[in-house]
C-alpha cells in the first residue's frame, strides 16, 4: 500500500467515524427531546409517537448523517479491505460515542460504564482481528 | 422498581428498564446482526454491481434475501429509536454489542469455523462488559423546575 492510498484509507475511515458518531449522537439527542415512547403512546397513541419523532429536527439531522455514513461505508468498502474498515470504524465510533455521551449529551457516565465500555471496546478489537 | 439516586447536584440517574425494554434490546441485536448478514448474502447472490449495471442496485431490494435483510434492519432502527427514548446512548451502545458475540458463536457452531483463543477472550470481555452495564443505571435525568427531564411516566407496576 503506497503513501497516497494509506492517507485515503484513513481519511475515509475518519469521515465514516465522524458521520457515524454524529448520526448516533443526534439521534440520541432527538429521542431525549421527544421523550419516553411508552409515556407518549399511553397519552397520545402511536400517532403521537410518530408525530413526536417527525417534528423533531435533530431526528432528521441524525438520519441524514446515518444515510451519508452508509454510502461512505459502501464507497470505502469498494476501495479498502473490509477487514480494515469495519473494526477500525466500529471501535473508533464506539469510543467517540462514549466520550460524546458524557461531554455533549451530558449523560451520567459512571465508573461502571467506563469499565464496561473499555471491556467491550477491547473485546471488539480482539474479535475482529 | 424505580430507583432514583442522587449522584451530583446536576443530574440523577434511574433504572428505566423492564422486561419489554430488555426484549427491545434483543431486537436491536437480532435486527442489526441478521440484517447485515442477509443484505450481504443477497448482494453476493446478485453479484458485483458495475457502473454499467447501476440499475441492478435499484432492483436489489427485490431480491428475497436483501428484502429480508432490509426488514430486519428496519426492525433494528425502530427498536433503536424507541430504546433511545428511555435509555442513555452510553447504555444502549455497549449493551447491544452482544451482536459481535452472537456472530462469532454462530460462525463457530453453525459454520464450523475455528475460533482462536484471542476471539474467545474477546467474547468473554464483551459478555462481561454487557453484564456490567445492564446491571447499572440506564437513564440520566436532569431535575428541572417542572420535574425531571426527560419526563418519565413511571408506573410502579410496570417497572418490576
Amino acid at each position: 500500500m503506497n503513501h497516497h492510498s494509506l492517507l485515503t484509507t484513513w481519511v475515509m475511515i475518519l469521515v465514516l467515524v465522524g458521520l457515524n458518531s454524529a448520526g448516533d449522537m443526534s439521534t440520541a439527542k432527538a429521542m431525549r427531546r421527544v421523550g419516553d415512547f411508552g409515556a407518549i403512546r399511553r397519552r397520545a397513541g402511536l400517532w403521537g409517537v410518530v408525530r413526536g419523532v417527525l417534528t423533531e429536527p435533530w431526528f432528521f439531522i441524525g438520519l441524514t448523517a446515518m444515510t451519508l455514513s452508509f454510502f461512505t461505508m459502501l464507497a470505502a468498502l469498494s476501495i479498502i479491505d473490509l477487514s480494515i474498515v469495519i473494526p477500525a470504524s466500529a471501535s473508533m465510533s464506539f469510543l467517540l460515542n462514549l466520550i460524546g455521551a458524557k461531554f455533549i449529551l451530558k449523560e451520567h457516565v459512571t465508573k461502571r460504564r467506563w469499565i464496561s465500555g473499555i471491556l467491550v471496546l477491547g473485546g471488539i478489537v480482539l474479535l475482529r482481528t | 422498581m424505580q430507583e432514583v439516586q442522587q449522584s451530583t447536584p446536576a443530574h440523577r440517574h434511574v433504572h428505566s428498564m423492564n422486561f419489554l425494554r430488555y426484549l427491545l434490546l434483543a431486537f436491536i441485536v437480532i435486527g442489526s446482526t441478521f440484517g447485515d448478514v442477509y443484505v450481504a448474502k443477497g448482494m453476493k447472490r446478485i453479484g458485483e454491481i458495475s457502473v454499467h449495471r447501476l440499475g441492478d442496485l435499484i432492483l436489489a431490494p427485490l431480491h428475497p434475501y436483501v428484502a429480508l435483510g432490509i426488514a430486519l434492519l428496519a426492525l433494528f432502527y425502530f427498536s433503536y429509536l424507541a430504546s433511545l427514548s428511555w435509555a442513555d446512548l452510553s447504555y444502549i451502545m455497549p449493551s447491544t454489542t452482544f451482536g459481535y458475540v452472537l456472530t462469532a458463536l454462530l460462525a463457530h457452531f453453525m459454520l464450523g469455523e475455528r475460533v482462536p483463543l484471542t476471539r474467545w477472550i474477546g467474547i468473554a470481555m464483551i459478555s462481561l462488559g454487557v453484564g456490567l452495564i445492564t446491571g447499572g443505571h440506564s437513564l440520566t435525568v436532569v431535575p428541572t423546575p417542572e420535574g425531571v427531564s426527560p419526563h418519565l411516566e413511571m408506573k410502579p407496576e410496570a417497572r418490576s
